[in-house]
């Protein structure tokens, strides 16, 4: 094989694959990231679909980003801003609303204004909440350990964590094995009895998820989508300024000022195996590139199942990958707006629809949602998560008109009625389209133009298997050390010198970093270069 | 714990189901002077055979037996007072609208090779699999939940155990154990087979009597707790003269170990003085003293209503008040003229489980309506006919053929009353596409909802767990955190129910595990 000019590479430039990089760079490898698609940040990206409109095409609010990386990796250096949201809302069918505020105090009054029994709950449900992501948080950046080896390492690991839950306290030790077993429903019944309120907090324990707000384990992906901060501020969500591409922009210049070397438009057709360890790549062009590192950022099934010849992984692995459960359950739409929608239930002046903007004003609609789902069909009337980022960052659109992004749950990878066709997808949008007209009389007449994305698309596009925007789901049997796979929870592939990166491997999805923060060290460890 | 000044028990247990008989039992084995009292005139709680209609009894709610350890059968020399059995290791047939019946049994794959090849190899190996996690379980449903955070030796020396008897499994099944315990049993199904119906007969045992669908994450353990208690080898069986007859039994057990039992007893509330349990008083307002009383009423019944939240601390009591226990279980009861007959299926059949659960995407849709407060006109069924196997419980010629029926919710929209006969009506149209001369035959019917439970059985919920049966409220955190270890938060009070860990399902471990910490807390 050729010169030996590259410690490692990189399959994809997601946000994972981008930080593993980075990581990877400062360490004093000479790494190489190829990424498929001609631009980089896999899921994390603006691009300009229609003249002079930026979209964040997929991931479109940031959080959960971890403030160790975004120092670390001197994002804010390389471009990065985040600016928080200034509130958010449930619109009701009635013409009522909830409105969201990221001040306690105010969001305490306007609980009250639907029940003060749940203005007096917020403060427990608050207190529990940061508990949780107080327990979890020193979990992300750590790599989980094996519970059925007797390494040091890994009894070391095991040891912190019993030391670590243990340190709860009694009491709390039983309310957090409850909590991580729980629904959402059963979890927010616990605590409010206004339904307004449980639906719009229900929201974020369905996002990018095959459950429903009473499915058991709903709870932890609603605190999955707590734990993030912006400058400390827990739970706060904010826009990337630019769209979410900005956040890989800056990644990748990161990468860049460490001596990182980026390809584009290299997709990789296979990873090399000589003699049981991985050796380099070769692209799709054929050319094959060396090195004695690989790593992957795509999601555990597109990696195992299509880029390592199967005869280079033991059987029982592979079953493990095809068993992965990666549904896609999601979709999107990104809609250039020849101006700023009226919502009649949100006062004039309001910050309510400077953030999340919600319809589903019941649990019941929530889990109706995700019935149809069950179906195969994607919800008629569907949860959507939708921002007009473009109330804060002007520099998305021309003057005087807006971008608006509409996340929407749930829609099938697979329909029961047969595949998708352009004109399902239509009816998709549509569907999506009046129940968001419903609350706004203009909406319909500002459209300029809106890119629907179903499961299929975002696989297409992206390359997540099935449209998975987690590169797997959050349940129990794919959370720590089951994810991706028992006793390959890693980072590291049965194959001497591959690696993975990505929102497959611990602690998931979401633009977090973790994943390749977590990887890096694995490989640097295994390099014997950690200091 | 020496019997409070005065008293004439040290004991009292109060409610004669099967949990608190057991119990009863075991203390009065370990030297107590044990007092149970049942509020109804028959004792059995649940567990009891009921004549529904002229000449026509049936079991009332639970009609087979198949949790219960033998160990335990054998313990409490239940034959000698008189069990016995009408069917022994009756089998399990999942009905095909089609006449294409699947009958088969831990031991015995029956028609399924015919049908799905492949099926039928998986499911050998799924079996050996389930049984091998079985044994590895077993032992933590006669185990006192540990106290978590606790410096106690036993404490500690437990939660050991529980981990090298996982490891014990070896690293394989560990893995398997660690991944699928808290997995939804649709997607552990899809994993191994495909044939639909056979997914959907075992996804039934997997949500019989909880308030979850396939779906949801956590009915893999329902699966495993139910394969525990049997070590992964289940045999159902029939009591002869219905599960009453096993109530009866225990009775006898109770008696001949000297408890004392009355029963038309109901229990108003438990005394406590000086923060600890000092007795009970009647409804009548009768006091009787003693030092222990031993709860089988469930959690919120016990908490709120006989012990009363003064003597507990407001946190407690919101667990408590917040313990799921809806049932969605409902029993059909029919008194038929005739044996119905079920095109495709031999009478052998007819001795054991008829299912109607045809694959689990059905099943998930019955649990679809439940969530919204409706039934479905599609639900799942668990279907026996007693009189096949002990003709005693009908008369000469007739039937009775009794259904366990998914999903009924507890509070339903419209209420129970307008509903009834809509519900019943869907029942047997459901089992008509099964066996098209059933409806002729039909002379009586009697159905129960999950409210009819709650009231004629004293179950807060009617749920046949006391409590949900779900991973949050499992081990120790069943029924709330703060009353895991079968003690209250007062002295002296102590559960014994299916609200308890391991829960319920006619298997008795509860009482069982409820005395022995009743003893050794007073040793």
């Amino acid at each position: 094989m050729g010169s030996k000019q590259h410690d490692a590479i990189v399959v994809g430039a997601g946000h994972n694959g981008l930080v593993a990089a980075c990581y990877l760079a400062r360490a004093g490898l000479k790494v190489l990231v190829l990424e498929r698609n001609a631009y980089v940040g896999g899921a994390a990206v603006s691009r300009s679909l229609y003249e002079g409109f930026t979209y964040s095409n997929c991931s479109y609010v940031c959080s959960l980003l971890r403030t160790e990386i975004i120092r670390g990796l001197e994002l804010p250096r390389h471009g990065l801003q985040i600016i928080p949201y200034e509130g958010g809302c449930t619109m009701m069918r009635t013409g009522e609303h909830l409105a969201i505020y990221d001040n306690h105090d105010a969001m305490r009054r306007e609980l009250a204004r639907h029940s003060r029994h749940d203005a007096e709950a917020y403060d427990r449900y608050v207190r529990d909440m940061l508990r949780h992501c107080r327990f979890i948080k020193p979990l992300l950046l750590r790599e989980p350990p094996d519970p059925t080896s007797f390494k040091p390492r890994d009894i070391r690991e095991l040891l912190f964590l019993g030391r670590h839950f243990g340190k709860l306290g009694e009491a709390r030790m039983y309310d957090t094995l409850r909590f991580f077993t729980m629904s959402c429903a059963d979890m927010l019944d616990e605590y409010f009895e206004s339904e307004i309120v449980k639906a719009h907090l229900a929201g974020s324990s369905i996002i990018g998820t095959a459950l429903g707000p009473r499915s058991p384990g709903s709870a932890y992906v609603l605190l999955h989508h707590y734990m993030g901060s912006i400058d400390g501020a827990v739970g706060a969500w904010g826009f990337a300024r630019g769209g979410m591409g900005a956040v890989t922009q800056a990644l990748a210049a990161s990468l860049t000022a460490s001596g990182g070397t980026i390809r584009a438009s290299a997709p990789v057709a296979q990873i090399l195996v000589r003699h049981g360890r991985a050796t380099g790549v070769v692209l799709d062009s054929g050319e094959e590139i060396s090195a004695p590192v690989v790593v992957s950022n795509l999601d555990v099934r597109r990696t195992f199942l299509e880029t390592v010849a199967p005869e280079h992984l033991p059987g029982e692995f592979l079953e493990q990958v095809r068993r992965f459960k990666i549904r896609g359950s999601s979709g999107k739409l990104n809609i250039a707006l020849d101006g700023l929608p009226q919502f009649p239930a949100i006062p004039q002046g309001s910050p309510s629809t400077r953030g999340d903007m919600h319809i589903t004003d019941t649990l019941e609609m929530v889990e109706r949602a995700y019935d149809d789902w069950k179906e195969g069909r994607w919800s008629r009337a569907p949860y959507v998560d939708m921002l007009i980022p473009t109330q804060i960052d002007p520099t998305m659109t021309p003057d005087g008109k807006h971008y608006m992004s509409v996340f929407v749950q749930y829609c099938p990878y697979q329909l029961a009625e047969g595949e998708w066709t352009p004109a399902r997808r239509q009816a998709f949008g549509d569907t999506v389209i009046d129940a968001i007209a419903r609350h706004s009389p203009n909406f319909k007449d500002l459209i300029l133009h809106a890119e629907i994305r179903t499961p299929r698309d975002i696989e297409n596009e992206v390359g997540l298997t099935e449209g998975n925007i987690f590169q797997g789901e959050l349940t129990f049997d794919q959370l720590l050390f089951n994810r991706p796979i028992p006793g390959y929870a890693q980072y590291r592939a049965p194959l001497k010198g591959m690696y993975m990166c990505g929102s497959s491997t611990h602690p998931g999805g979401g633009v977090m970093g973790a994943p390749g923060a977590n990887a890096a060290n694995a490989i640097l460890r295994d390099l014997g270069r950690l200091q | 714990m020496s019997p409070a000044r005065g008293s004439t028990y040290d004991c009292i247990v109060v409610g004669g189901g099967h949990n608190g008989l057991v119990c009863a039992t075991y203390l009065a084995r370990g030297g107590r002077s044990v007092l149970l009292l049942e509020a109804a005139e028959q004792l059995g709680g649940a567990a009891v055979t009921r004549e529904f209609a002229p000449g026509f009894s049936v079991s009332a709610c639970a009609h087979l037996l198949h949790l219960m350890p033998a160990a335990l059968r054998r313990e409490l020399d239940l034959a000698r007072h008189g069990l016995t059995l009408a069917g022994d290791d009756v089998p399990s047939t999942a009905l095909d609208t089609d006449g294409r019946h699947l009958t088969f049994g831990p031991r015995d794959p029956g028609g399924l090779r015919a049908r799905a090849q492949a099926d039928a190899d998986s499911y050998a190996a799924w079996q050996a699999q389930l049984q091998r996690l079985a044994g590895a379980l077993h032992p933590v449903l006669s185990t006192t939940p540990p106290r978590l955070g606790n410096a106690s030796w036993r404490d500690r020396a437990t939660l050991l155990g529980l981990g090298l008897g996982v490891r014990r499994l070896g690293r394989r099944d560990m893995r398997e154990l660690l991944r699928i315990g808290a997995m939804c049993v649709h997607d552990l199904l899809e994993e191994h087979f495909d044939l639909p119906l056979l997914k959907g007969a075992l996804a039934l045992d997997a949500v019989l009597g909880s308030n979850l669908g396939p779906r949801s994450p956590g009915t893999v353990m329902s699966l495993l707790y139910r394969a525990a208690a049997t070590r992964g080898a289940e045999v159902l069986q029939q009591p002869r003269g219905g599960l009453g007859a096993l109530s009866a039994a225990l009775a006898g057990a109770a008696r001949a170990a000297g408890v004392e039992i009355r029963t038309g007893a109901a229990v108003a509330r438990i005394s406590v003085r000086e923060d600890r349990a000092a007795g009970v008083v009647l409804a009548t307002g009768e006091e009787i003293a003693a030092g222990t009383v031993v709860s089988n009423a469930d959690p919120k019944t016990t908490f709120l209503k006989l012990l009363g939240s003064e003597h507990l601390d407001a946190g407690f009591v919101r667990r408590v008040a917040q313990l799921r226990a809806r049932g969605v279980a409902a029993k059909v009861h029919l008194a038929l003229e005739r044996l119905p007959e079920f095109p495709g299926l031999g009478a052998a059949a007819l001795r054991g489980r008829l299912l109607v659960a045809p694959s689990s995407d059905y099943i998930e849709r019955a649990y679809n309506h439940s969530k919204y407060g409706e039934f479905s006109t599609a639900p799942m069924l668990e279907v026996t006919v007693p009189s096949m196997a002990d003709a005693g419980l009908a008369p000469p010629g007739a039937h009775v053929m009794s259904v366990i029926v998914q999903y009924a919710p507890h509070t339903i929209t419209g209420g129970w009353d307008a509903q009834r006969e809509r519900f019943t009506a869907a029942v047997i149209d459901t089992l008509a596409a099964y066996a098209p001369g059933l409806r002729a035959s039909i002379r009586a019917s009697e159905l129960l909802t999950p409210a009819d439970i709650e009231q004629q059985f004293r179950i807060s919920g009617g749920h046949w767990h006391h409590a949900e049966l779900a991973l949050d409220q499992f081990f120790m955190v069943r029924p709330v955190a703060g009353a895991a270890q079968y003690h209250a938060p007062v002295r002296g009070v102590f559960l014994c129910g299916a609200g308890c860990h391991p829960g319920g399902g006619v298997m008795g471990l509860a009482g069982r595990n409820a005395a022995r910490q009743v003893l050794r807390e007073a040793a």
